[in-house]
């Protein structure tokens, strides 16, 4: 298979206000194929958003380089597209100036603005073209936003949390037009996520990575034909896996029997 | 019971609308007047007053929209228009020529009309010279320091300190500079509108979220794009608040600038009446003065609902 993102020996080292340095990244090396859907999934502070960042070019390691399609990254490129967590979306402009905003900033607008209907449709906004952000929910918010990145037509697409702030209906619904979109498009994939059960829902591989330094502590394959059933028995051990990988499966306070 | 309370009440405002207004049209006939006025133009404008608001109940009940809850207040204009006219040109307990009662006054503004509609056209000229060229510079002002961190270090500071001055401040040096009254009145409007407009602009900029110029790279925006697409945009709002400090501050430097340089425009038509005590003509100038500039505050609001539809709360509409 084809690598589409090589990460080679990252490290990331911020200067918090107080002045200590803090070290997001430490010699993080992943070879992300084609076609992949790739979840990095860890508690905070273990520099899974920073990975990301770096894959965009919004932000740049002090050591180590990434490469996209063998090419080092160096600045954001709308071949990669991001969403972020929330409230991304231009208040200024309608959901369908919002989705055509990428072909202005390409200059390729007026060749190309018959694609925003068929984006609208895409994520079932049509009939909200005229809305503007502040008139509309969050779940909605993500989808404009997700079109927005899609019609630049992006080989990799870089989630960051994109439904962290949606209720768990709207979450379920989204995940699944993520699905369908990355089976269509046969696009890469990278989601950074703290929801296991959505990081095992929609993964091909789970990238566990823990904090301070940050680095990768362990990488899970996922061998599940979509659509995945959430409470399968597979679904429901590798959920497990995870969470033992994390430490989080451990009861807390074990039941003490007094017989 | 409690309905038929209610549909009186509606009986008795859509009367009082209109009550007021035949209330001081019956104090200008019934009293014999103590001072020479020409009475007719004042009886007609009550009569046009009791016209215009019995056409608008007419069409406001056919179109079921709101029009009776300012019937009291309505009413209270007539009845204040009635006790002043009775004050003055009824009674002369209010002295000329200091105090000229409604019906002088509007005696004024109908035969003085042709005088003070060029004075006002002069004066909405300064204004909106002024006014649109200060805007137009703050708005560069504002993106270049919001921008641009070594502007911001270098002209911020200078923009604060110049900023405070009082336009009128500047009179003896503009009257000095320029070679006509117009273009000294156009510099010192222009100056109290920059300040304000430039300084929300560059706050507006400087406050554009991360997010927002990180959401526009990744989607392929270069920096010209950031800045005139993403930035400026954001700062429309600032940019409005500036706007309407600036309107009030111009209002005041326009009527000052008129008043100490100028051959034309209500500001002069309002000294120049004065010399000669005709405070009729100084309050018609005033009466003039405050529905020329609420129409112009009117039509800002006008462009600002509209380029703000996008705000929440934003409401576009009347009352």
């Amino acid at each position: 298979m084809d690598v589409s993102i090589k990460i080679d020996n990252v490290s990331r080292i911020y200067t918090d206000p107080s002045g200590n340095s803090v070290e997001a990244l430490k010699e993080v090396s992943l070879d992300i194929f084609k076609g992949e859907f790739v979840s990095l999934i860890g508690p905070s502070g273990c520099g899974k958003t920073t990975l990301l960042r770096l894959i965009a070019g919004l932000d740049m390691p002090q050591e180590g380089a990434v490469y996209d399609d063998g090419e080092a990254v160096a600045e954001p490129n709308p071949q990669r597209g991001y969403i972020f967590q929330k409230d991304s979306l231009f208040p200024w402009l309608s959901l369908y100036d919002n989705i055509g905003i990428g072909l202005k900033a390409r200059k390729v607008y007026k060749e190309e603005k018959n694609e925003i209907p068929k984006y609208l449709e895409l994520m079932g906004l049509t009939e909200f073209a005229k809305a503007y952000p502040h008139q509309i929910s969050g779940g909605m918010g993500q989808r404009v936003a997700i079109a927005r990145s899609l019609i630049n037509k992006p080989k990799v697409l870089l989630l960051d949390e994109p439904m962290g702030a949606l209720d768990s209906f709207t979450r379920a619904d989204l995940q699944d037009k993520l699905i369908d979109i990355w089976r269509e498009n046969a696009m890469t994939m990278i989601l950074v996520t703290h929801d296991v059960d959505e990081a095992v829902y929609l993964s091909d591989r789970i990238v566990i990575m823990t904090p301070r330094p940050g680095k990768i502590s362990k990488i899970l394959d996922v061998k599940m034909f979509h659509p995945r059933n959430r409470g399968g028995d597979d679904f429901m051990a590798l959920r497990k896996k995870i969470l033992n990988e994390l430490n989080l499966a451990s009861d807390p306070n074990p039941p003490e029997y007094h017989l | 019971m409690g309905v038929r309370m209610y549909v009186k009440n509606i009986l008795l405002w859509k009367i009082l609308t209109f009550a007021g207004f035949f209330v001081a049209l019956a104090e200008s006939f019934v009293f014999p007047a103590k001072q020479n006025v020409n009475e007719t133009p004042y009886r007609l404008l009550l009569v046009g007053f009791i016209v215009f608001y019995a056409v608008l109940l007419v069409v406001s009940t056919a179109r079921k929209t709101q029009y009776i809850n300012r019937g009291p207040f309505r009413f209270a204009c007539g009845v204040v228009l009635a006790v002043y006219d009775f004050l003055s040109t009824k009674s002369n307990i209010m002295p000329l020529p200091f105090f000229p009662g409604p019906a002088q006054i509007f005696q004024v503004l109908v035969e003085d009309r042709m005088n003070l509609l060029k004075h006002t056209a002069f004066s909405l000229r300064l204004f909106f010279v002024g006014f649109l060229v200060g805007i137009i510079i703050g708005i560069v002002t504002g993106v270049i320091i919001g921008w641009y961190a070594v502007c911001n270090y270098w002209i911020f500071p200078v923009l604060k300190v110049t900023g405070v001055i009082p336009a009128v401040a500047w009179i003896p040096i503009a009257m000095a500079i320029f070679p006509s009254s117009f273009i000294a009145g156009v510099f010192l409007i222009a100056i109290c509108s920059w300040f304000p407009v430039a300084f929300m602009v560059s706050t507006g900029i400087s406050a554009t979220p991360k997010t927002y110029f990180e959401a526009a790279r990744t989607l392929g925006g270069n920096s010209a794009f950031l800045l005139f697409r993403i930035a400026l945009p954001n700062a429309v709002p600032a940019l409005f608040t500036g706007v309407s400090t600036a309107t009030g501050l111009s209002f005041g430097t326009l009527v000052v600038s008129e008043m100490v340089g100028a051959k034309a425009g209500l500001g002069f038509y309002i000294n120049w009446a004065k010399g000669w005590s005709a405070y009729s003509k100084v309050f018609a100038a005033i009466i003039v003065m405050a529905v020329a500039f609420s129409i112009v505050l009117w039509a800002i609001n006008l462009v600002r609902c509209r380029l703000l539809i996008w705000q929440a709360g934003i409401v576009t509409g009347r009352e």
